[in-house]
């Protein structure tokens, strides 16, 4: 066991962790935090994507080892006091969302992707979401939702 | 989906990380585990520790190097694509690792990771051939440096032996020279089913291809016929000589030849364009 | 709906449903974390078909975290019913011996053979792995043409064939000396469904030997019935919830060995058991869909008009019947003649073992096989009669309705001419073409094809006598019950189970115009057996056109009941109120006037009733459609084909779908762009891929290649609408349609793409591969 400390959601942990232990599940199963989802086990689905210092990162292929003094932000940490984040509120607008499943994975890559300047069109905000599968939506109304949220022109 | 237990251990420098390797002959370092971590979830990577050098960020630098543009080993895919020098001096590079995975891949997978997993798809490998980079490795008994050519040893096997680690990649300032990488993928996240680069120096060109056998292997033939005065085109025509690529789920061996020539030809018309 | 208004009923209203879900406060069952729980872990079969020689579990049971190990002989007796098959298509119907556990052999690859019980994940799978289980292994049958050739190899050496049944449906005879007559044979590939979230299941055993059993699945209703007789307990003592599940398109839609096993392991552990799904173990362990080869036959006269329609189909069962698999293809049976008025129709379906994963409900189930040989099929004979596809479609066309087709059913509303209209005018042919031919004369590298597919379907699943007719074991009703609460708010609870399709925000649009009052005040219970005792749950496009209707038949009962409760208050006649959107008004006296709420309180208070009265306003409905319903349209897509690489890229992708009322046209559309996405995979992308020894090869997300957004374009939708005049408010159902048309709609496109070279057909998926060697073949 290894001692570990993380910043998920602006609150330190300091955990005892096997370093076997996937941050998915360090998140999921130590922290309760099971808004973010696992969909695969080949790094594929992008459904445990979450910020990591900042940025996306599929959880599913990051030892919680790996995460130790990292700022980590998760679905549940993305909407302040009340009010849903700008992507999430997009993504209730559009109809984003159907089984709800890939919808936290899909969210922490649309604020990544908007965040890192790159939604800047409806293509690259397709190109940016390639490492994210649903299978509901079709991704119509996901593109639709990220675009409104990083303000592209419908 | 959840590996076989191990050992770990965080490298505070090389020297410590070469100490940790040395200690166990069934270690495996860990970069930013975007290879690794995949192959331990589904148990097919078994190692008895992990040695993480991802906290060794004087090795994540990209860097002016005179003739040459060094790339620290734990540079991301997302570092190395964003580079203003490399886009600049070295584009085939950025542009290639924009290419790799997905952007969640790209914000934590390294190119030193990359190229020592060795992985017969993969881009960058195929990249560094064509531009003769180098190869900087660390061991036991201190530095060395291998050329590309001398790196990619087999099926997911290079240069870089036990015990010792990859630090930097040098690749050259290119110029005016013209370069491009066609990669040939059915999902934006797959890996390389055939991928070719070209690079054409001072009218040399080099053509280098992925997937279509156990490493990156340079199409001598299609070389020859351009300096021997052949079109683009006609050139490409030998692009699949002497290889035997894999069958597989994404396509047989018939088609990745003709995949290749057809993706040579397109290659080379972009990097003489 | 004279006397409702539609308020709410046709705008776009914003679900209701989505803010835990954006939150991550989803309740999908891993999120679930009981106190004691133990988890389980299958140990499957690496082989397609062996002989279990032994099984050592030694090493197991002392491995850390082990609570216990358990194999097929051991669980034996726990089943007192074989894993049930509710479709026994045919008296004769070969049923192999299914049990949650093999015994003695195993017929695909991920059979389950033993479960590894322990107090962690990461513990279960290493104990797993300690599981030494001997094999002898023998010959595999793989492919539905082998598998029905009688002297081979067989997957049941008991039944003595692989067939399991032959089923057959004739009205008139084919016309062999028509004018003209193709023939063509189709491949359908087994798809893996792949819901995001993969199944899993929590049982939690309760006082009194109860057992309550959380599952991802689509029918908690079914589960429960067919769980409880599986295991020999009173329905009473189980209790099923469907919490939130991500995702199903029919692969959810079932009795699953690992849900059995949960309940039995929970009652004989005396603590809660679970299990979740890998991904990868997913493509093994849940069903597949399709897996079809089919020969269909069109004849028709010189002129086009189609005078006969013949097929001939070979479906995979894979290597066990699970929940209703033998009569997914049946599910297309009645419209291999799609829109179209041929006379003279026979089809024959034979189902076969094979040793692979079961097959059963894949989105469309059955039907988006039948459209897609038909719609092919259309083209191909637009070719051969040297006219133009649109043309012959039209020619062909039902048009008046209601239709009693040769198959036997009857549609009961349409306008297909409606629909082909307007996709003409939205897909700007004319352009296209153009854009086309200019390719075609630079001889460009990238060609583009346009291709078309009209379609219907019969969904709304299903009138419970038909459903007896052709010998599946249960009804196709459903059932809603309304309570009017004393403070003015609505409590709906719905037999139907969402996992997506948005029924609490839909149903709350059905109440608030027929009752009048805000969606808001709408609250929909569903999901859990012991909340909503009855219902059959949710596939085949059956929510709206059958639970809606049940739904609206309730709401009908509530507004009869309030009228003799506000007749009583008011002192007047019920004859002499009015009704409109909630509010009874007195004729002639219109300020005079009482709401369903007002009701809802007075029936609450009880105070001053109509002799003999119950209190309370609250009514219960059944409802067993008369009828399927029956959705249609006209599609088109318009690909870009690399003729080098042979790679195809949708470019546009226009839709035109008539499925009657639409009460929320936000949640329409989206099950149109998801159906239409599968659609799009399975003539692309997507196909299980076996060896010859019944291996999967491709069963990761890493390698079975469902797209993603970089892969597709945003899609262009539009409706027609001519209403089902079987239900009440004339909706038909939408879950299906999209998949039904769109990979028809797509490969008649890559075709197109390259009918100047020459191809006439690509085998689905239409992968590079394919696609250049169709290229090349033509050239030869």
């Amino acid at each position: 066991m290894r001692e570990i400390t993380l910043t998920v959601n602006g609150a330190r942990h300091v955990l005892e962790v096997e370093p076997r232990d996937l941050l998915v599940h360090v998140l999921r199963e130590r922290l309760s935090l099971t808004g973010t989802n696992v969909g695969c086990d080949t790094s594929s689905c992008g459904a445990c994507t979450v910020l990591l210092d900042g940025v996306s990162a599929k959880s599913c292929t990051v030892l919680g080892v790996q995460a130790d003094g990292a700022e980590i932000t998760t679905i549940e940490g993305l909407a302040s006091a009340g009010d849903l984040h700008p992507v999430q509120q997009a993504f209730h607008d559009h109809h984003a969302l159907q089984c709800g499943f890939c919808t936290p994975g899909m969210v922490m890559a649309g604020v990544s992707l908007i965040d890192g300047g790159e939604a800047t069109d409806r293509d690259a905000i397709r190109a940016g979401l390639e490492g994210n599968l649903c299978r509901c939506t079709g991704y119509h109304n996901i593109v639709e939702a990220v675009a409104e949220a990083a303000g592209v022109a419908s | 989906m959840i590996p076989a237990a191990f050992d770990y251990e965080v490298a505070e420098s090389v020297e410590h990380a070469l100490g940790l390797l040395g200690s166990d002959p069934d270690a495996r370092v860990l970069a930013g585990g975007h290879s690794l971590v995949p192959a331990l979830k589904l148990r097919i990577s078994r190692p008895s520790k992990l040695v993480d050098i991802g906290r060794l960020a004087d090795l994540a630098y990209v860097r002016d190097a005179g003739s040459s543009i060094a790339i620290g080993a734990l540079a991301t895919h997302a570092v190395v694509k964003g580079d203003p020098l490399l886009q600049e001096h070295c584009p085939i590079v950025s542009t290639t690792a924009g290419k790799v995975g997905d952007p969640q891949v790209r914000h934590r997978g390294t190119i030193g990771g990359s190229l020592a997993h060795g992985d017969p798809a993969s881009d960058l490998p195929t990249v560094m051939l064509a531009l003769g980079a180098e190869m900087v490795i660390h061991g036991p008994g201190g530095e060395r440096t291998v050329a590309a050519s001398d790196f990619f040893t087999g099926v997911f096997q290079t240069a870089v032996g036990h015990g010792e680690l990859l630090t930097e990649i040098r690749v050259p300032r290119l110029g005016a020279a013209g370069c491009s990488y066609v990669k040939y993928h059915r999902r934006a996240q797959d890996w390389a089913t055939v991928g070719v680069a070209a690079v054409v120096r001072e009218g040399a060109a080099t053509v280098v291809l992925t997937n279509m056998g156990g490493t990156p292997l340079r199409a001598a033939a299609v070389e020859e016929a351009l300096a021997g005065g052949a079109s683009a085109q006609d050139a490409a025509a030998h692009a699949a000589d002497g290889t035997e690529p894999s069958s597989d789920t994404a396509a047989s061996a018939e088609f990745r030849r003709h995949l290749a020539r057809v993706l040579t030809a397109r290659a080379l018309t972009e990097a003489l364009a | 709906m004279s006397a409702t208004e539609t308020r709410h009923i046709g705008t776009p209203l914003k679900r209701k449903e989505d803010d835990p879900l954006l939150r991550g406060r989803g309740t999908y069952v891993d999120n679930f974390d009981l106190p004691g729980t133990v988890v389980m872990t299958v140990v499957r079969s690496p082989y397609a078909h062996a002989r279990i020689t032994s099984i050592d579990t030694t090493a197991a049971k002392a491995a850390p975290g082990v609570v216990a190990v358990f194999t097929g002989a051991d669980l034996r007796d726990d089943w007192k019913a074989a894993m049930p098959c509710a479709w026994p298509v045919t008296e004769d119907m070969k049923s192999p011996e299914h049990y949650p556990l093999a015994v003695s052999e195993v017929h695909y690859q991920g059979d389950g053979v033993a479960v590894v019980i322990a107090d962690t994940r990461a513990h279960a799978i290493d104990a797993a792995e300690l599981v030494d289980v001997d094999y002898e292994v023998l010959d595999a049958v793989v492919g539905v043409e082998a598998a029905a050739q009688a002297g081979g190899t067989l997957v049941h050496e008991e039944l003595g064939t692989n067939v399991c049944y032959v089923w057959p449906l004739e009205s008139g005879a084919f016309d062999e000396g028509a004018d003209v007559i193709v023939k063509h044979r189709y491949v359908q590939p087994p798809l893996i469904p792949n819901a995001i979230e993969p199944r899993g299941v929590v049982a939690r055993p309760e006082p009194g030997g109860d057992v309550t059993l959380w599952s991802a699945t689509q029918v908690p209703h079914i589960l429960r019935l067919l769980t409880a007789a599986t295991l020999g307990m009173p329905e009473t003592k189980l209790r099923v919830i469907a919490p939130d599940v991500g995702g199903g398109f029919g692969s959810k839609l079932d009795v699953y060995a690992e849900e059995l096993l949960a309940v039995a392991l929970a009652r004989r552990l005396g603590t809660p058991v679970k299990w979740i799904e890998e991904r990868s173990e997913n493509a093994l362990a849940t069903i597949h869909g399709r897996d079809f080869v089919t020969t269909l036959e069109l004849a028709a006269t010189k002129e086009g008009k189609i005078t006969a329609l013949r097929a001939n189909v070979v479906a995979s069962m894979g290597a066990y019947l699970q929940l209703v698999t033998p009569g997914i293809p049946l599910l297309g049976a009645w419209i291999y003649a799609g829109p179209y008025a041929i006379p003279n129709y026979s089809v024959t379906f034979t189902g076969v073992f094979t040793n692979t994963t079961p097959t059963d409900a894949y989105r469309g189930a059955g039907r988006p096989e039948a459209t897609y040989v038909l719609e092919r099929t259309m083209d191909l004979l637009a070719l051969e009669l040297g006219m133009d596809r649109i043309e012959l479609r039209r020619k062909n066309f039902i048009t008046e309705f209601p239709a009693t087709i040769a198959s036997g059913l009857t549609i009961d509303n349409g306008d297909y001419h409606a629909s082909l209209d307007r996709l003409l005018e939205n897909l700007r042919l004319d352009e296209l073409e153009a854009e086309q031919q200019a390719r075609r004369d630079r001889g460009d590298v990238k060609q583009i094809g346009i291709g078309f597919s009209t379609y219907n379907e019969m969904c709304g699943l299903a009138p419970s006598r038909i459903l007896g007719a052709i010998r599946y074991a249960a009804g196709g009703w459903e059932t809603a019950t309304i309570r009017c609460l004393p403070t003015g708010t609505f409590q709906v609870v719905t037999g139907t189970s969402p996992h997506g399709q948005g029924h609490e925000t839909a149903w709350s649009q059905i109440v608030a115009d027929q009752l009048g009052c805000d969606p808001s005040e709408v609250e929909v219970l569903h999901g859990d057996t012991s909340i909503s005792p009855y219902g059959l749950d949710t596939y085949g496009s059956r929510s709206l056109p059958v639970g809606g209707a049940a739904l609206w038949s309730a709401g009908e009962k509530i507004i009869e009941k309030a009228r003799e409760i506000v007749a009583h208050q008011l002192e007047v006649s019920a004859e002499d109120l009015d009704y409109a959107s909630g509010t009874f008004t007195v004729k002639g006296s219109p300020d005079k006037e009482m709401t369903i709420k007002g009701a809802a309180w007075a029936a609450f208070a009880a105070h001053n009733l109509p002799d003999g009265m119950e209190p309370n306003l609250e009514a219960t409905a059944t409802y067993d459609p008369p009828n399927f319903s029956w959705p249609g349209g006209a599609h088109a897509a318009v690909v870009e084909v690399d003729t080098e690489t042979g790679d195809a890229r949708l470019i546009r992708y226009v839709a035109i779908d008539d499925v009657g009322t639409v009460v929320n046209p936000l949640i329409v559309d989206g099950q149109v762009h998801g159906g239409i996405t599968q659609g799009i995979a399975t003539a692309l992308y997507e196909e299980a891929i076996y060896d010859e020894d019944g291996n999967l090869a491709n069963g990761t997300l890493a390698m079975y290649l469902v797209p993603s957004a970089a892969e597709l374009p945003s899609y262009e939708l539009d409706r027609t609408e001519s209403k089902a005049t079987d239900h009440p408010f004339g909706a038909k159902g939408v879950g299906e349609t999209g998949t039904i048309a769109a990979a028809p709609a797509v490969i008649n496109a890559v075709i197109d793409a390259l009918a100047h070279l020459g191809v006439t057909d690509i085998q689905m998926p239409a992968t590079p591969e394919r696609v250049w060697r169709a290229i090349e073949e033509a050239k030869q």
